[in-house]
């Protein structure tokens, strides 16, 4: 990785290129956001880098991208700025935690906790008690939102802006929509450059199934979790009860999400993209393909005897996925949807 | 190896905004299409490629276009910045053809925004590229890929044979190699000749030589050599050329929008004697933009200098390169190279005769001096508040006027009745604008004529 001195000179050089072009504006948030702005210290170019979505319109409408002498390359270098935000950020430090090991790990620790004990007619609590799996996801977890809270507060900060600011209903509620539609990725409807400069909804509709399909994943164990602490209602579940279908559902757009992103990724125009950062977003990407494949596998096989096996190992790559995603692509939900409320939270100011 | 024939229903040389009109226009009609674009891939498109917008009429507002802008007064404001000269009738057919013109435009994927930040007063006569010119550019690429037209880049034109006005073959050079290339109907829309600098030397002599061309170096004007020899009529005064002062740090070639600087107006422009040679308020900006060119053109060594203080910050459009700085005005002058003594008594003699008003740069407001020769009649604020800047200044050229005559239907005139030979774009904005510029007239021109140019060629090539 390049020196973050030269990033950052290199992130200025071209937004003052930019500024006095503007050409772009109306492409997505970060041309606005660079407008009201006439420096760009390091802390502004975290800001635009984490606003950017990395859709690449600007690179090919660019009269001065290379072989230009300006040499103009916003999405890659925006690219390496994020990454190195991204570690800048991360809480209490930044650890590089490779998939592989994160899942090792999490199989280890899952095997641990079964020991030797087998069950079948998918009597899950049998191999591995409720208490264990709940204390220790409780424990990842806490540790995960823990690092994320304090992520979020670092880059805020960066702002300036105070936290009351951030917590106004009417601009957390734009800034959710631009999140949730992807509207950055949308380019007034005709979806994105990215992979190959043609316009393309794919990127956006591959991100939709992998996003809402961990969110409806994190709704069945939170509807299970409820059954069983509030009603007493213990797994297993029917096939046609609300944590099954939600997970279910959920993990089909786990299985087509991540694959569509990765398939997309393999025909992607290198020029527009930090190629660095392909083990962490494959390691994502993975990571939660396996999640769900061996999810599902656990549902359809639960009645079997291969049902304990399976469990361990669903359990281990779930706590792999989580023990990385303090430090891995994960994080970029978090930059990005705050850099959002911040551009928003400006728009509603007009310039500074 | 043999040398290649190209062969093509229409040929169409040149790969900007008419070319491309042109080819597409031909193409729907069923002929086969190949464009000629000189420029390697990296660069197709251009000038069209560092544009951004251009100018509609309408009658009503529209999506992108406020209020209204009716025929009449797209007219009035041809005839006054071209002081009469243009022909109606070509005129009058651009404008009223140009709503058309985007809506075909639209069907081919290009798309267009409202004005941009900071150029409010075009948001009501001017159609903007959403990307600008070079997303139109990709727009047009791409529909003549789907289409099946032929583009090869790397194409330079250097023949043709034109017989009683009908063109039937010519000569290229294709990635340097010589080839062939035979058509039943050729479309000339390769831009002027502002980037020729040999040309350029020939017209104004040394002082070309200091010239900043805006815009791709790929306009050589070969094509108005080409058709001026086979008889075409030129129109457009050879020795005009549309031009601006932008920062003097500029590359040669292709810096485009960046290098403009807005700055002019809010402080004094000085020559390399340090003196004032123009009102630099003498109308607002967007109007006066252009007349800057010239006026550094002919100051000593083709620089001048504009200088302004820390007043005016941020009150205009923010420019690629920095301002240079200084905390006096005799370290200005030490850091521009100007002669100090000489800079100070411009700057003092300036800020005494500066009148006291309410300063507004939006508008012609009554800061102005009095018993100042050259006077500032606008926007005149003494130099006084440190740290002071200045930007360097180059005449930078935009276009060339120097084009071929065509009638109605695009045909180049002088070649022979009924010509297969049609031009679109640059290479004929003379025959509509003969002087000066309205903002955003040479892609609507391109827009208009390239159609035209497109389907008139394709009906020459059926017949």
């Amino acid at each position: 990785m390049q020196p973050l001195s030269n990033l950052i000179a290199e992130g200025e050089r071209l937004m003052v290129i930019c500024n006095a072009c503007r050409y772009c504006e109306g492409y997505c948030a970060v041309f606005p956001a660079m407008e009201r702005r006439l420096n760009f210290s390091e802390t502004d170019l975290n800001y635009l880098a984490n606003l950017c979505h990395n859709c690449a319109e600007c690179y090919y409408s660019c009269q001065y991208a290379p072989p230009h002498e300006f040499a103009v390359n916003v999405p890659q270098v925006f690219a390496q700025i994020r990454a190195r935000s991204y570690q800048n950020y991360a809480w209490p430090g930044f650890v590089r935690v490779g998939a592989w090991w994160a899942v090792t790990a999490g199989i280890i620790v899952a095997a641990w906790l079964a020991g030797a004990r087998s069950a079948a007619g998918a009597n899950f609590y049998a191999v591995i008690s409720h208490e264990a799996m709940v204390a220790t996801f409780a424990f990842v977890s806490a540790f995960i939102l823990a690092a994320y809270v304090a992520g979020f507060l670092r880059f805020w900060r960066e702002s300036g802006e105070s936290l009351a600011r951030f917590f106004q209903p009417s601009i957390l509620l734009q800034a959710a929509r631009d999140a949730l539609w992807l509207k950055n990725l949308d380019s007034h409807g005709v979806g994105c450059t990215y992979p190959n400069q043609q316009h393309s909804q794919a990127r956006r509709r591959f991100h939709h199934c992998t996003f809402y399909g961990f969110l409806l994943c994190l709704a069945s164990t939170t509807v299970a979790a409820a059954y069983h602490s509030i009603f007493g209602w213990q797994a297993p579940h029917a096939y046609f009860s609300v944590p099954v279908v939600l997970g279910t559902l959920g993990g089909i757009g786990l299985l087509i999400g991540p694959v569509g992103l990765y398939w997309l990724k393999r025909r992607r125009d290198t020029a527009i993209v930090d190629i660095k950062q392909d083990s962490m977003d494959m390691s994502f990407l993975a990571l939660l393909f396996l999640t769900s494949l061996t999810g599902l596998l656990l549902l359809a096989l639960r009645e079997t005897t291969a049902m304990g096996t399976l469990l361990r190992i669903h359990l281990g790559i779930v706590l792999g996925l989580f023990l990385t995603l303090p430090y891995g692509k994960f994080v970029h939900g978090i930059y990005r949807s705050a850099a959002l409320v911040r551009s928003v939270l400006e728009a509603s100011r007009g310039k500074d | 190896m043999g040398e290649q024939t190209i062969e093509a229903d229409v040929v169409v040389v040149g790969g900007g905004n008419a070319a491309l009109c042109a080819a597409l226009v031909a193409r729907e009609s069923g002929v086969s299409v190949t464009v000629l674009e000189s420029a390697p891939v990296e660069y197709r498109g251009g000038n069209s490629r560092h544009t951004r917008n251009m100018r509609c009429m309408h009658e009503t507002p529209t999506n992108v276009l406020t209020d209204a802008y009716i025929e009449d007064e797209y007219f009035s404001d041809l005839l006054r910045v071209t002081e009469g000269n243009t022909a109606e009738n070509l005129a009058r057919l651009v404008i009223r053809d140009s709503p058309q013109a985007i809506q075909w435009m639209k069907s081919y994927g290009v798309r267009f925004q409202p004005s941009l930040e900071g150029t409010l007063h075009l948001s009501r006569t001017n159609a903007f590229f959403l990307g600008g010119g070079k997303a139109l550019m990709n727009a047009y690429y791409a529909a003549a890929h789907q289409r099946g037209i032929r583009v090869l880049y790397n194409a330079e034109v250097t023949e043709l044979h034109i017989r009683d006005g009908k063109f039937k073959s010519g000569r290229l050079l294709l990635n340097g190699q010589p080839a062939e290339f035979r058509a039943k109907a050729l479309v000339a829309a390769s831009g002027g000749f502002e980037s020729n600098l040999e040309w350029l030397e020939e017209v104004w002599g040394e002082a070309a030589r200091n010239f900043i061309i805006r815009g791709t170096p790929y306009n050589k004007g070969k094509l108005i050599k080409l058709l001026m020899g086979q008889g075409a009529e030129s129109v457009g005064d050879p020795k005009q050329c549309h031009a601006v002062a932008v920062d003097g740090r500029a590359p040669k070639f292709d810096g485009g929008i960046v290098t403009r600087l807005d700055c002019l107006p809010l402080g004094i422009v000085v020559n390399k004697r340090a003196e004032r040679f123009y009102d630099e308020g003498q109308d607002l900006w967007p109007k006066r933009y252009a007349i800057w060119g010239r006026l550094v053109a002919e100051q000593a060594d083709q620089i001048a200098w504009s200088i302004i203080d820390s007043k005016v910050m941020g009150r205009f459009m923010p420019s690629v390169f920095p301002p240079i700085p200084a905390a006096s005005i005799r370290d200005l002058a030490l850091a521009l190279a100007l002669p100090a003594q000489d800079l100070e008594a411009t700057v003092r003699e300036f800020n005494l005769a500066v009148r006291p008003g309410r300063f507004d740069h939006q508008i012609l407001d009554d800061c102005r001096t009095e018993g100042l020769n050259p006077p500032k009649s606008h926007w005149a604020q003494a130099i006084d508040l440190a740290p002071f800047y200045g930007y360097p200044l180059r005449p930078g050229i935009t276009f060339t006027y120097l084009g071929v005559k065509v009638n109605e239907r695009a045909e180049v005139q002088g070649l022979g009745s009924r010509t297969n030979v049609f031009a679109a774009g640059e290479i004929m904005a003379g025959n509509v604008v003969g002087k000066g510029y309205l903002a955003g007239l040479g892609m609507t021109i391109g827009a208009v004529f390239g159609r035209i140019a497109g389907r008139e060629a394709a009906r020459a090539a059926a017949q």
